[in-house]
């Protein structure tokens, strides 16, 4: 296996985090990730080092799914965050499950593109200037998405909304 | 509020995630001590970003799927994204010849007539399995040179190809194996499998080694009642032959293509 093989099965997991995140569905999501493996492998000549490999990825496979979304003349898939990750892992404690249905359910009050420079910085430990990358935007613009976004969830997180029930949010 | 500046907004919020250089970060940590508002509002970032972090990542699922890491080794001749790509070329080219603006009828022309003009190096490849079917197809007693009961068939023909084979099942299609036969070839040896129905239609897979390595779409081409999908990938190349509709024949040739390739 070659080299470059073997640094994206490396980055399979978060390709499949990214493209879930995407798609908003767990079996188009991994039609998503083989795709855009398989265009990872035919255009492995254009990723250059030290050029972080999953931003590369990152990149190419938004690509690939916004040329689908085109293709198909179809709109973003708007299933709430927390049906997508809400089925966590196993012996979790319930409050850690509880938790992170909380926190999944606050993202969904952001706005799309605070939400996403978020999850890129704070999930897949992106560099702001790889996120820039990623999504086409000025480093600015990611810097002041990341600041609203932040503050916009710890507004919900708090409780500063009445709708929403922060016990174990407080409690932590 | 003593002398010191305030931290821009952007190193504060590289301070919640971990990418300023000691200096800065140090600095930050002073002015932080000085506003307990602004300290709680880092300290709070950093507690959702760990929050975001493990509800994201605590639903992996467990195994990542044979697939992917197939895609990820370069396993892709056969990929999702090239089948997807032979596919719509093949819907292309059927659309095309159903239109009748352009018909790829006749592309092996008569037996004396030669290659056609402009034909594409793998125009051989449909004519030599078509040629091979007409052959052995309409043979009631000897179709096939080994049984498909005969367990060495696939592996005598995979030894003689230099290509592993497998025999594509074809029984939702109606298609039984009957057995396969080694044939010359321009360069090596070619295989013929052949399937027959309920029926009694017979079509049958052709299979080429030592082909240059190129990869082409699904091909069509038709000569009276014998239709023909023919492709090319790496060094093999394949064709489907039989007495059916386009459309029929294309289903199948897909079965085959996923079967023999994946």
């Amino acid at each position: 296996m070659s080299d470059f093989s073997r640094k994206l099965e490396a980055e399979i997991p978060a390709l499949r985090r990214y493209a879930r995140y995407l798609t908003r569905d767990a079996d188009r999501a991994d039609d998503l990730v083989q795709d855009s493996l398989e265009r990872a492998i035919a255009k492995r000549r254009l990723w250059h080092q030290p050029e972080n490999l999953r931003a590369w990825l990152f990149a190419l496979q938004r690509n690939v799914y916004l040329n689908q979304l085109r293709r198909l003349a179809r709109r973003p898939a708007e299933v709430p965050m927390d049906q997508v990750f809400g089925e966590s892992g196993q012996g979790e404690a319930q409050t850690d499950r509880l938790m992170a249905r909380e926190v999944l359910m606050a993202l969904e009050t952001l706005e799309p593109e605070q939400r996403e420079v978020l999850v890129l910085v704070v999930v897949e430990g992106l560099l702001y200037k790889e996120v820039a990358t990623v999504l086409g935007l000025p480093t600015g613009t990611v810097m002041s998405r990341l600041s609203r976004g932040r503050a916009q969830l710890r507004k919900t997180l708090t409780g500063d909304s009445p709708n929403t029930t922060s016990t174990l949010w407080r409690v932590k | 509020m003593n002398g010191k500046p305030a931290p821009s907004e952007q190193d504060l919020q590289a301070y919640v995630d971990g990418w300023l250089a000691p200096a800065r970060q140090a600095a930050v940590e002073a002015y932080l001590a000085e506003h307990p508002d602004e300290a709680a509002r880092v300290h709070d970032y950093r507690v959702q970003s760990a929050a975001v972090r493990a509800a994201m990542r605590g639903a992996e699922p467990a195994a990542v799927p044979e697939r992917l890491l197939r895609a990820a080794r370069g396993g892709a001749a056969a990929g999702r994204a090239a089948w997807l790509a032979r596919a719509a070329a093949a819907a292309l080219l059927m659309a095309v010849g159903f239109g009748g603006g352009w018909s790829v009828h006749g592309i092996w022309g008569t037996p004396d007539e030669g290659p056609v003009a402009g034909l594409p190096a793998e125009g051989d490849l449909p004519r030599l399995a078509a040629d091979a079917h007409r052959v052995y197809a309409v043979e009631v007693r000897h179709p096939v040179e080994v049984r498909a009961e005969e367990a060495h068939l696939i592996g005598w023909l995979s030894k003689r190809l230099g290509q592993p084979l497998h025999a594509p099942n074809l029984e939702t299609y109606g298609f039984r194996l009957m057995g396969g036969r080694l044939l010359p070839a321009a360069s090596g040896a070619a295989a013929q499998l052949m399937y027959e129905d309920g029926g009694g239609r017979r079509i049958s897979v052709y299979v080429q080694g030592d082909l240059s390595g190129t990869e082409t779409a699904f091909r069509f081409a038709e000569e009276g009642a014998l239709g023909a999908f023919y492709w090319r990938d790496g060094a093999m190349g394949y064709a489907l032959v039989g007495p059916l509709q386009r459309d029929e024949l294309f289903d199948i040739a897909k079965a085959v293509y996923q079967q023999i390739e994946m």
